[in-house]
């Protein structure tokens, strides 16, 4: 008997015992049905190969492991940053559930937010009265000081018209007429979740900011949006740090880094912390927006231009010039000096790249994500000495295929880079496979691929399912660029013991 | 007043409380969901399997997460499309946990996300084109996949497309079963009608098509076991039992099942049914046109396991009867030691359950044998039956609650402040927040399984450690004592 009270074993453990291994195979050899271990390794090894690689690649139907979610996830997100906000989507309530566990998986946090649950008769006769009820419980219950709505595909196919439901539910009664609910349209069969930030996005600042006068402040004041970033929690504090140090009075426009990161001292907080109304007013008069994932942030972006402000796009700042252009478009925008206590951080990440860029020089990475955070982390590879060689974005743009071919060919080690816009990571397996590199960078999606092919995997991305807490620790600015060099150091050391185990080479110092 | 009463009165009033906040329509309909048990009483009282109110968050999902992620998706060899928009298989993308042994991508497609990723021009004019090619391209890059299922989503109910038609030309065309299932997200009320209509697609796209003529060599003693999807290995640390006890398990399912051990269910001489609420339609129907007897049991802890041993063995001939009692003999020290071990920890423990379909009940034996008590339950998606079968688990005064909705459960909570709150995801940090002790109990945490003698050791460990982890002393800063 395998198991006992005394060392308690469970699956990682149990299923390895002999009694365990006899019923699998008894099970698969007198009733799976299977083709035999033989057939089935022969085919693992073909779906290495180049054959199936250029068989893969064909493919224009079906989608296999994408590394992208759909609108609404998005605008959950971006609605979890603003101050007693609850984030309500319109449509099927099972999507609801579906962003809120993916939320919780990630950030090891509740999430918040509320479905209007709409089923047949809906699909039949619209969604008004499910909105007119459903703001009314939502209002009652956990009496959010705005509520944000987005929509479900249900919803978007069947062509509901969020404006003129929100304002019938006022004149019924659900909420009070001068409530604020700032909405957007995020049809999941366009775009991805950060299309989906980006449009909530443009509906908090068409909410707050249309038909107001905006009179450009002289204070040193912005606004910074960090778009879709699962690391906001830790990425957030490390601006408003930054900012401090610099002087610049900065609003973070959605900041759910206190929503996603409350304590447990006893107390469930629903809402924590997020950009205040009274920051939204303000933040018209500010002298610039930064986004800083830009390309995720096109319609924002546009929006705050057309109301007359400065926008400035970066593209996720990891790393030392990342982070320079940063500060610099700060600098800019408020006339604030940089600091020297900015510049000492940042000699000290230049310090810690000369110290260990003997490790990363000639290193070949591939890299999935999010557009911008896919910008920023090659950006930071270059300037390791390290060598990008397949960048996989599943959500792409047009611009970002641009954008990403410039930075490449700008650096010798770019070269034998190769972007793939609108691929999912069963092409990146082959790519894996038939060109190899040393090391995987992405989310915990990519797992599998370092099960399947070998490759280690750098967990930095979204989502992060199975590490816990990466989160809380900033990849963005001098000191997050210090964070991401660790994680690319520790892996590569890993692996290095890891291969010299049995040889001289097993070195104390590295 | 003795303790009960003192708990129903609390309760109670409890209810009352937190209906006070909804607006007058809410609070009627509410109403109806909640309640206190009394002993007695044929069912718990509660309405069930009704719709959510919009807006109150409810920790219910849709029926494509029934489907897809409950009934079809375990089953290993089969490639399951996720057809509409990618969210929907993207967030359910291997967190289900239901385990399988085999190559993933090359003869097993569990832990994958594969979708028709509908674009705007799919829902403009139709997916059905796309669905089509999808086909070709399954069997050219997965060449061991047994079957397609196509699990649909949202839009596909509401711009016509007509998946039937294309699964019965493209199953022909590629020889492959393919089974269209209609478990939109918009259908019903929960994810209980995804497995019905899950259920149905098996008797209509599998027996149907199967062929119960072909020779079998059957045993006496065949049985499926079946709506176990292997959480954490849950279905094995049953079949190992039933083994012991001389069954010969010719299928099992869905966790860890292929296509063939699906189509084994009308051959079977019993079908074991774990989840009754997601696959007792299937089982009625094995029973009504193939005449193959089913039985609801439970391997949560030592008593269930016992009984449900001696009721399956009551199906069988003497020698199984006998096997039956040398295997809970065998397992009587395991499982002693394991309540020696842990019951003292334990021991008058309060919990508050909050899952599915089925554990809401049949957890309640497992937490009784380590010495603890279950203060509360309801179900995501029970039926009526759910809560009349529930009538045989809880005690006098028990809180009852129907698709709670998130505000509910944590007023409940903190009113009540168990020593334990057993639920999903979307529960535990908040209520740990709140210095309660958490388990999961769909996912087993990331741990399990807790099914049979093997798996009780390791829920009773889980428990433990929830419960009495130095974490929960530490909530309050000493200052502030
Ligand atoms: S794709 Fe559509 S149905 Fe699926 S989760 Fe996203 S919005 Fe919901
Ligand atoms: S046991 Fe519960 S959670 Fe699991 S499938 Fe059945 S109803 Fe769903």
């Amino acid at each position: 008997m395998p198991q006992s009270a005394e060392k308690v074993l469970d699956h990682a453990g149990l299923f390895k015992e002999p009694e365990y291994q006899e019923i699998f195979e008894r099970k698969k050899a007198q009733f799976e049905g299977g083709c035999g271990a033989d057939k089935v390794r022969e085919v693992a090894d073909w779906t290495r190969t180049m054959e199936y690689r250029e068989i893969n690649f064909k493919r224009e139907a079906l989608v296999i492991n994408p590394a992208k979610a759909c609108q609404p996830l998005g605008a959950v997100l971006c609605a979890s940053g603003f101050e007693g906000t609850l984030p309500y989507v319109h449509g099927s309530q099972g999507c609801v559930a579906y962003f809120r566990s993916h939320f919780n998986r990630h950030f090891k946090e509740p999430c918040s937010a509320v479905s209007d649950s709409m089923t047949e008769d809906a699909a039949v006769f619209g969604g008004l009265n499910n909105m007119v009820d459903g703001l009314a419980n939502a209002h009652a219950l956990y009496k959010p000081k705005m509520i944000a709505v987005s929509t479900t595909c249900m919803a978007e196919v069947i062509g509901d018209d969020l404006d003129g439901f929100i304002k019938i539910a006022k004149q019924k009664g659900s909420i009070p007429e001068d409530f604020r609910v700032p909405f957007a349209h995020t049809p999941s069969f366009v775009g991805s979740h950060v299309t989906g930030y980006d449009n909530m996005l443009k509906g908090f600042l068409t909410s707050f900011w249309d038909g107001k006068t905006r009179a450009e402040t002289t204070a040193p004041a912005i606004n910074i949006n960090g778009g879709f970033d699962g690391y906001c929690v830790a990425n957030n504090r490390e601006l408003k740090r930054m900012m401090k140090e610099m002087g610049v009075e900065a609003t973070i426009i959605s900041d759910p880094s206190e929503v996603f990161d409350t304590p447990t001292d006893g107390e469930f907080r629903m809402y924590a912390g997020g950009t205040t109304a009274a920051q939204m007013e303000a933040a018209l008069d500010a002298r610039g927006t930064v986004f800083m994932q830009g390309i995720s942030a096109a319609k924002s972006a546009e929006y705050v231009e057309k109301a007359g402000q400065k926008a400035v796009s970066l593209h996720c700042p990891v790393g030392v010039t990342g982070t320079d252009a940063f500060l610099m478009a700060v600098s800019e925008l408020t006339g604030q000096a940089i600091p020297a206590s900015l510049e000492l951080e940042r000699g000290r990440l230049v310090d810690a790249i000369a110290d260990s860029q003997a490790h990363l020089h000639g290193k070949r990475f591939a890299l999935f994500g999010d557009p911008d955070m896919l910008l920023g982390l090659t950006a930071f590879l270059l300037e390791l000495g390290a060598e990008p060689v397949h960048i996989l974005c599943t959500n792409a743009t047009k611009d970002w295929t641009e954008k990403i071919n410039a930075l490449l060919a700008a650096s010798p080690f770019g070269k034998d880079a190769k972007a793939w816009p609108g691929k999912d990571l069963w092409h990146l397996r082959s790519l894996l496979a038939t060109e190899p590199v040393d090391f995987l960078i992405g989310s915990s999606h990519g797992k599998y691929l370092e099960r399947d092919i070998g490759t280690p995997l750098i967990r930095i991305g979204f989502p992060i399912f199975d590490r816990h807490h990466h989160h809380r620790f900033p990849i963005w600015g001098y000191q997050g660029g210090l964070n991401v060099l660790v994680k690319i150091l520790d892996k590569i050391f890993d692996t290095l013991d890891a291969k010299t185990t049995d040889s001289a080479s097993f070195d104390l110092v590295r | 007043m003795s303790a009960v009463l003192d708990d129903k009165t609390r309760n109670k009033a409890l209810i009352n409380e937190v209906l006070e906040v909804y607006p007058e329509k809410a609070a009627k309909k509410r109403a109806k969901h909640l309640n206190v048990y009394e002993e007695g009483k044929p069912d718990c009282g509660v309405k069930s399997n009704i719709k959510s109110l919009p807006g109150v968050m409810t920790i219910r999902g849709c029926a494509y997460a029934g489907s897809k992620g409950v009934v079809w998706g375990p089953i290993k060899d089969m490639v399951h499309v996720s057809h509409g928009p990618v969210g929907c298989g993207q967030y359910s993308w291997a967190t289900r946990r239901n385990y399988y042994n085999g190559t993933t991508g090359v003869d097993a497609f569990g832990a994958m996300q594969i979708t028709s990723d509908f674009q705007e021009k799919d829902i403009v004019f139709g997916g059905d084109k796309k669905l089509d090619k999808l086909v070709d391209e399954i069997t050219q890059v997965f060449p061991l996949a047994k079957g397609i299922s196509v699990q649909s989503e949202c839009p596909i109910g509401l711009i016509g497309d007509d998946i039937e038609a294309v699964s019965k030309k493209k199953s022909k065309e590629v020889g492959l079963p393919m089974v269209p299932v209609r478990c939109e997200g918009f259908r019903g009320v929960s994810q209980s009608l995804g497995h019905h209509i899950a259920n149905d697609a098996i008797r209509d796209w599998v027996f149907d098509k199967a062929d119960y003529n072909a020779p079998f060599e059957s045993t006496p003693y065949d049985v499926v076991l079946m709506a176990d999807y292997n959480i954490g290995g849950d279905a094995w640390s049953s079949r190992i039992l039933l083994e012991e006890m001389g069954l010969r398990v010719i299928g099992q399912g869905t966790g860890d099942a292929t296509l063939k051990e699906i189509e084994m269910m009308p051959r079977a001489k019993l079908l074991l049914l774990h989840c009754y609420r997601s696959m007792n339609y299937i089982a009625r129907h094995v029973e009504e046109k193939y005449g193959v007897p089913w039985f609801e049991y439970n391997l949560f802890g030592p008593t269930k396991i016992a009984e449900s041993l001696r009721g399956i063995a009551a199906f069988f001939d003497d020698s199984i009867k006998e096997k039956a009692e040398q295997v809970i003999a065998k397992y009587t020290a395991l499982s002693q030691a394991v309540i020696d071990k842990y019951k003292p920890r334990l021991a008058g423990k309060k919990v508050m359950l909050y899952v599915g379909g089925l554990r809401p009940r049949h957890v309640v034996g497992a937490y009784e044998d380590l010495g603890m008590e279950v203060c509360g339950t309801g179900y995501e998606f029970g039926h009526g039956d759910d809560y009349q079968r529930t009538t045989h688990y809880v005690k006098d005064g028990t809180l009852i609650y129907d698709d709670v909705t998130s505000f509910e459960l944590e007023k409940f909570a903190e009113k009540i402040r168990p020593d334990l709150m057993a639920s999903g995801v979307k529960e535990k940090y908040i209520f740990q927040k709140m210095g309660i002790p958490f388990r999961q109990m769909h996912s087993w945490d990331y741990s399990g399984p807790y099914h049979g003698y093997d798996g009780f050791a390791i829920f009773a460990r889980d428990m433990d450690m929830a419960i009495n982890s130095p974490v929960w002393g530490m909530t309050k800063a000493p200052w502030k004592k």
